[in-house]
């Protein structure tokens, strides 16, 4: 397993908002013998703007992440949906610019997270860093866009400390949707507040998910209404000590 | 919905819509049967997944020559005796109707479910001209009596609770009636039972036309389509073009995926194969039938951005599974077709424009794709129809301000490590407890109902740049 060489797109949610999740990323991949790079000047993958319908702006971004990560071996990404981005929409989106089969050397050597630990390094046993009963949210571009529900639910099922139990709903959207959850915020908070429901009678103390958005969204309600559930990063649960 | 209602933003409505306590108890109840029920249907017919391509391919090969198997529709209904009118847009449908049922001198029409006449909004024309609708399918029955539209494809009367109905029929009815489906069930039959008898004209929509032996398909689950279309001395279908398929071993394939998606049904109760007037010899069937074609945008589709949409079964499953219309119900759309699919059908029939707002009333999560028995990309062409939004110039001024601002921070990281300095500082009021639970303007949005963490005191690549640790 040493020798293998990954670059952290760390998503610009990542690097505002959950530096911590970088952080984790870096520590559980490099125990496992992986060389960690993060090239610089990394801003955000484009997809706020391609769905809000704003593609030649998104072909810009997404041009600058082609070049950025065009001598990695293996990009990890912490979020299914800028996972799904670079995976699905940057080769048709960079067509026009003559650069479709760059963005698609870059899609082949693009990975979410728990796909880069299960399904590239097949690595599976971890010691969990926040012991306790876990639930998962599949994330819907992680879900249905990336057609992954295992890798997580493999990694977490098996983690050491942690007790992996069924959420019911869990494929059902948290009600973030990016711009989404501004736009019709009332409508946003009402699919949150069904989800955070199902979540609590879980009786977990952990909620986990693969993608920074749903945290963001599932993660701001559940303090809203003072919840004993933390909504955490998988990252984060896998940084424990062996 | 009249202009009235549009007039309200959308937002509101679907905000009314969620204060609606009865809405929201009929609406969840609903849905998740539906979604259950859709499951288990596939979850046993392991060759659900390979017939839904098949369906798919089906429909994409038939708009291929659209005119061809119209043409063969038409010459094979014209052949067993019928009647085929083409209406370009609905007030032409609407006339030709009307001008079929004056001819004819009816007084009365009854109707088996039909989403092509809500489009074409056959009832007020009829009622207009001076001949009563009924409508003969339960859900549409309770509907008409409490003045309203259907609030979704297959389940028009989803919105209410068995008590409301009751209400509603002890009310217009002026009988008690118990809030029980069973019983509401016995007197709307009881009160339809006279109404078939009694009209002049039938009036169906058609889930699917074949065209190689001219026969209407409907698909229902009550027999009322059978009364509308055998005892009535004429019968009018109305029909989307896109429903046209070639040949009877086609339509077997979208029987197969149909009902399953719809309502969890290996098949619906009744699948009624209708060609043309009675003949000599036969003891029922009405002595006129007309086929009426309605184009109404669907054609302009089928070299356009929407054309998936035309593959589209009205099974209403994308409906089910949406987080947004499991929330706000149909009405809140403000269209005849509601959901997802409906946004892209209003697309279609309304023009971009009429979207505007509802093109953004999903969040993407491709629920809808999943469902659909033909696997319409609805996320794609909402955001599809989002960009052309933005490109004519249709949204916002200030949007179109924020986004442009938007991609110049994400493609100089100098502007990008700026604005996280000044987020940062913009924040420091607001994030005192760790968590920033109140924000100004437009941001309170979130806020509102929900926290949102601070921005960290270093970016992670910050903390890269500089912690020797990290990078070790």
């Amino acid at each position: 397993m040493t020798d293998r060489r990954a670059s952290l797109m760390v998503t610009c949610l990542g690097d505002l908002f959950f530096p911590e999740v970088g952080v984790s990323i870096v520590r559980v991949l490099r125990k496992l013998g992986v060389i960690v790079d993060v090239p610089a000047d990394q801003t955000c993958c484009g997809l706020p703007l391609f769905n809000s319908g704003y593609h030649s702006e998104a072909a810009a971004v997404a041009r600058r992440t082609v070049s950025l990560f065009k001598d990695s071996e293996h990009v990890v990404v912490p979020s299914g949906s800028c996972a799904w981005m670079v995976k699905h929409e940057y080769p048709g989106l960079l067509a026009k610019a003559g650069l479709a089969r760059e963005a698609a050397q870059l899609a082949a050597r693009t990975h979410e997270l728990s796909q880069f630990l299960v399904r590239v390094l097949g690595v599976t046993e971890f010691t969990s860093a926040v012991p306790g009963r876990v639930t998962y949210h599949d994330s819907c571009h992680l879900l249905r866009g990336l057609h992954e529900s295992q890798s997580p639910r493999t990694v977490l099922g098996k983690l050491r400390g942690a007790e992996l139990v069924p959420l019911p709903g869990a494929d059902e959207c948290c009600g973030f949707g990016g711009s989404f959850a501004v736009r019709l915020p009332e409508v946003s908070s009402q699919i949150l507040a069904k989800k955070l429901a199902n979540v609590e009678a879980t009786g977990a103390d952990c909620l986990v998910a693969c993608d920074a958005g749903c945290l963001m969204q599932m993660g701001g309600g559940l303090t809203r209404k003072k919840s004993r559930v933390r909504a955490l990063h998988l990252a984060e649960l896998l940084d424990g000590s062996p | 919905m009249s202009s009235d209602e549009l007039a309200t933003p959308f937002r509101q409505r679907a905000d009314g819509a969620m204060k609606d306590t009865f809405l929201q108890e009929a609406l969840t109840i609903a849905t998740t049967k539906f979604i259950g029920l859709r499951r288990e249907a596939f979850a046993g017919f392991p060759e659900g997944e390979a017939l839904r391509d098949q369906a798919r391919a089906i429909k994409e090969a038939t708009l291929q020559e659209l005119d061809r198997h119209l043409e063969t529709l038409i010459a094979n209904v014209e052949r067993l005796g019928g009647h085929v009118h083409y209406a370009a847009a609905p007030v032409e449908a609407r006339s030709i109707i009307v001008d079929i049922a004056r001819r004819t001198g009816a007084r009365m029409a009854v109707k088996s479910k039909s989403m092509a006449t809500e489009e074409i909004h056959l009832n007020e024309a009829l009622e207009a001209a001076g001949i009563t609708p009924v409508e003969t399918d339960l859900g549409e029955y309770i509907i008409q009596l409490a003045h309203e539209r259907p609030s979704h494809i297959i389940a028009p009367a989803i919105h209410k609770t068995k008590g409301q109905v009751a209400e509603l029929f002890t009310r217009e009815l002026n009988r008690h009636a118990a809030p029980d489906p069973e019983a509401l069930t016995r007197i709307a039959r009881g009160e339809l039972r006279e109404k078939f008898l009694q009209a002049d004209l039938g009036i169906t929509g058609a889930n699917f036309a074949v065209a190689d032996t001219g026969t209407v398909v409907l698909v229902t689950n009550e027999g009322n389509g059978r009364m509308v279309t055998s005892l009535p001395r004429v019968h009018v279908a109305v029909m989307g073009v896109e429903k046209v398929v070639p040949s009877l071993t086609d339509l077997m394939v979208f029987l197969a995926i149909l009902a399953k998606s719809a309502t969890g049904q290996k098949l619906s109760v009744y699948t009624s194969l209708v060609q043309g007037p009675r003949r000599a010899g036969e003891l029922e069937g009405p002595e006129e039938f007309h086929l009426v074609l309605l184009d109404g945008g669907r054609i302009a589709q089928i070299g356009g951005p929407l054309r998936e949409a035309l593959s589209c079964l009205r099974c209403g499953a994308c409906l089910n599974v949406c987080p947004v219309y499991r929330q706000i119900g149909g009405h809140a759309y403000g269209y005849t077709y509601p959901g997802p699919i409906g946004i892209l059908l209003t697309a279609m029939m309304e023009g971009t424009p009429a979207v505007k707002d509802l093109a953004h009333a999903s969040s993407l999560c491709g629920a809808c794709a999943d469902a659909c028995p033909v696997r319409i990309d609805i996320p794609r062409m909402l955001i599809d129809l989002r960009r052309e939004v933005g490109d004519r110039k249709i949204a916002p001024w200030t949007e179109r301000v924020a986004f442009t601002l938007l991609s110049r921070l994400l493609r100089h990281p100098r502007l990008y490590r700026l604005a996280a300095r000044a987020g940062r500082l913009l924040q420091r009021p607001f994030a005192g407890s760790g968590r920033v639970s109140r924000l100004p303007l437009f941001f309170g949005e979130w806020t509102r109902t929900r926290d949102l963490p601070p921005m960290a005191s270093r970016t992670f690549q910050e903390r890269w740049a500089s912690d020797m640790d990290l990078r070790a």
